[in-house]
């Protein structure tokens, strides 16, 4: 479980630190949702992974820590509010700046590429 | 009075929720009214907790009566009660200042002043990591919001850079917790400290990864060298009462690298004792040369006035590396002076700009300013305050910071670099000043003279420079005992009890 779970956590941040650096706003977007996602993972891998074991107490004899749990779920909440944020942000810089690149450049990049 | 630790997150939260209601959202004089009211209940509960803890006793606050370690733990000590103030007393002078019809640029100007109050006083008085990344966010959310207003092409694209940089930042926040958790397994700060005392050899190298993410995020808020890219176009592009209060955030950074490298990661800390201390330093003082460069190289008041932000950003991270009580000292009278002038010359520059019609507070010659003698008069005392000139309170908290550095080496590199950042600074700010005022071309436009009540804030901010060095003594003793206490760490265990 512990391998499924390190390789799932590091194609996750791979994956989003790619899209990150595409430096466009939609694929930044998605790319910091995975990462979130691989950093949530992560949280709830650090209480230690057991199977079978309660996270409330009396349920089962063993039980599993329930505070990454908590922790986990916050960081969720935080996550979704942020991208919500971000999504609408990228939006209104699209309009105002007239392209989708974080840095405002105008015209596209090969058009960019080109210049230099 | 033991609820009245909480009172400086929850008369913010209140007041920031009591002004969306719709009753509210109608008048704009009611909207002004409950916040400024918010903002006299802030002060008078900041000013009791700073008399509350000035008796020498650290007060926590057990949320929801939880026992210390499993539950959340506020602490107010006296270093938590300076930051608290000066953040509130920095946003009433905000708050006066946008009274001149700021705040009615945007929606939600008010209510989000009280929710990044909220966060502000949230990360200042929290004693629990976890706790610390909750009021992070909330801070940010509410910074992005007033970074954002008042709209405009310049707004958005620096606000983009500073969210998506400050997610990046969230990210790695959460990642470190979780690598501390999973090898401290507690979130407690006091806790953590004990049991990295006493931390199996096999656990050292994670727990200094995680050490160093936690450097990273700290040193992304407080703008450390290759992390501070965000911040000159941020604040020079927000709008002038957004920018001033912009200038306790940095400090927030510096505040969570000296309470939780401090304690976590102070003298009892076995083998991690003093980590990051020698990133921290020679970064510290990279961070003060590029921002004098960048000082001298601004072209126009705003952005100039940005990275003076900077360069004290890198002042107080390369001192707070010297690790010893003195230094952290010499911190946090230099974190209270900085704060203040560098606030008062950003609203100065938004009045300089208002009358100078296109030019606005680009340094090139342009129209006379209509009122030149009063903004002229506070722009030199700003000037000397930030440059460190003897009557005014730079000169004393640089004095204190070079006293800080005590061993021969330490001594040539922080002189060295301090002094001739302050003479870039000083030739700068001369530079500026004899632009803005006196190389004036063409007639005055008849501009919309500065309202008093935004002189009122600029005056308030400049007035502490003085009254630091007036009270220096009592405000310099505070900060000695404020240190010590940093250092000293209660029994958490004991705190709580069943």
């Amino acid at each position: 479980m512990e391998l499924v779970m390190a390789i799932v956590i590091g194609v996750l941040t791979s994956c989003g630190v790619l899209l990150v650096l595409r430096a466009h706003t939609f694929a930044v977007v998605l790319g910091l949702t995975m990462l979130s996602y691989a950093v949530n993972l992560f949280i709830f891998a650090s209480g230690g992974l057991t199977a079978g074991k309660g996270a409330v107490l009396g349920v089962t004899d063993i039980y599993a820590d329930p505070l990454p749990q908590a922790l986990v779920l916050t960081a969720i909440v935080i996550g979704f509010a942020m991208t919500a944020f971000l999504v609408i942000l990228a939006i209104r810089a699209r309009a105002e700046l007239g392209n989708d690149h974080v840095d405002g450049h105008s015209g596209s990049r090969q058009q960019q590429e080109s210049r230099f | 009075m033991q609820h009245a630790v909480i009172f400086p997150i929850l008369v913010p939260l209140i007041t920031g929720a009591l002004l969306l209601l719709p009753p509210l959202q109608a008048s704009v004089n009611k909207r002004r009214a409950l916040g400024g009211l918010g903002l006299l209940l802030l002060l008078l509960s900041a000013c009791y907790g700073l008399w509350q803890s000035a008796g020498g006793v650290q007060n926590f606050y057990l949320l929801g009566n939880w026992p210390a370690p499993f539950g959340i733990v506020l602490l107010q000590d006296k270093v938590s009660a300076i930051f608290v103030l000066l953040s509130t007393v920095l946003a009433c002078c905000c708050w006066l200042y946008s009274l001149a019809g700021e705040d009615e640029r945007g929606a939600y100007f008010q209510p989000l002043l009280q929710f990044l109050l909220m966060g502000i006083h949230g990360a200042f008085l929290t004693a629990d990591l976890f706790n610390l990344f909750v009021f992070f966010e909330v801070l940010l959310i509410s910074s992005y919001g007033l970074l954002l207003h008042g709209g405009g092409k310049g707004r958005t694209k620096a606000a983009l850079h500073y969210v998506l940089l400050n997610l990046l930042g969230s990210a790695l926040f959460l990642l470190a917790l979780a690598l501390l958790y999973a090898m401290l397994g507690s979130l407690n700060m006091q806790d953590m400290a004990l049991r990295i005392s006493s931390l199996a050899p096999q656990q050292v190298l994670i727990v200094k990864a995680a050490a160093g993410l936690l450097l990273l995020v700290f040193g992304l808020k407080a703008a450390l060298l290759p992390l501070h890219f965000w911040l000159p176009a941020a604040y020079a592009n927000a709008s002038a009462s957004v920018a001033a209060m912009f200038a306790v955030m940095t400090k927030v950074g510096v505040y969570c690298v000296m309470r939780v490298f401090g304690s976590l990661f102070g003298d009892n800390a076995a083998e991690l004792a003093g980590f990051g201390r020698d990133l921290l330093w020679i970064a510290g003082l990279a961070t003060m040369l590029l921002a004098a460069v960048g000082v001298v190289a601004a072209q126009h008041l705003k952005l100039l006035v940005a990275y003076l932000v900077l360069l004290s950003a890198g002042s107080l991270l390369a001192t707070l590396a010297l690790g010893h009580t003195g230094a952290v000292a010499a911190v946090l009278y230099y974190s209270l002076h900085s704060t203040l002038v560098a606030a008062a010359l950003f609203l100065l520059a938004d009045l300089i700009a208002a009358q100078r019609g296109t030019v606005q507070d680009r340094l090139v010659a342009g129209r006379p300013l209509q009122q030149a003698w009063p903004l002229g008069v506070l722009f030199v005392i700003a000037a000397l305050a930030v440059v460190g000139m003897p009557p005014l309170s730079g000169f004393v908290a640089k004095i204190w910071l070079m006293q800080a550095a005590t061993d021969l080496h330490s001594r040539i590199a922080l002189w060295s670099v301090l002094l001739f950042c302050s003479l870039l600074v000083l030739i700068a700010l001369t530079r500026a000043g004899s632009t803005l005022f006196w190389r004036v071309k063409a007639q005055a436009v008849t501009a919309q003279r500065a309202d008093a009540v935004q002189f009122a804030a600029v005056f308030l901010l400049l007035l502490a420079s003085p009254l630091l060095v007036l009270f220096g003594e009592p405000v310099m003793q505070f900060c000695v005992e404020a240190a010590t206490q940093l250092q000293f760490l209660p029994n958490v265990r004991a705190v709580g009890g069943p």
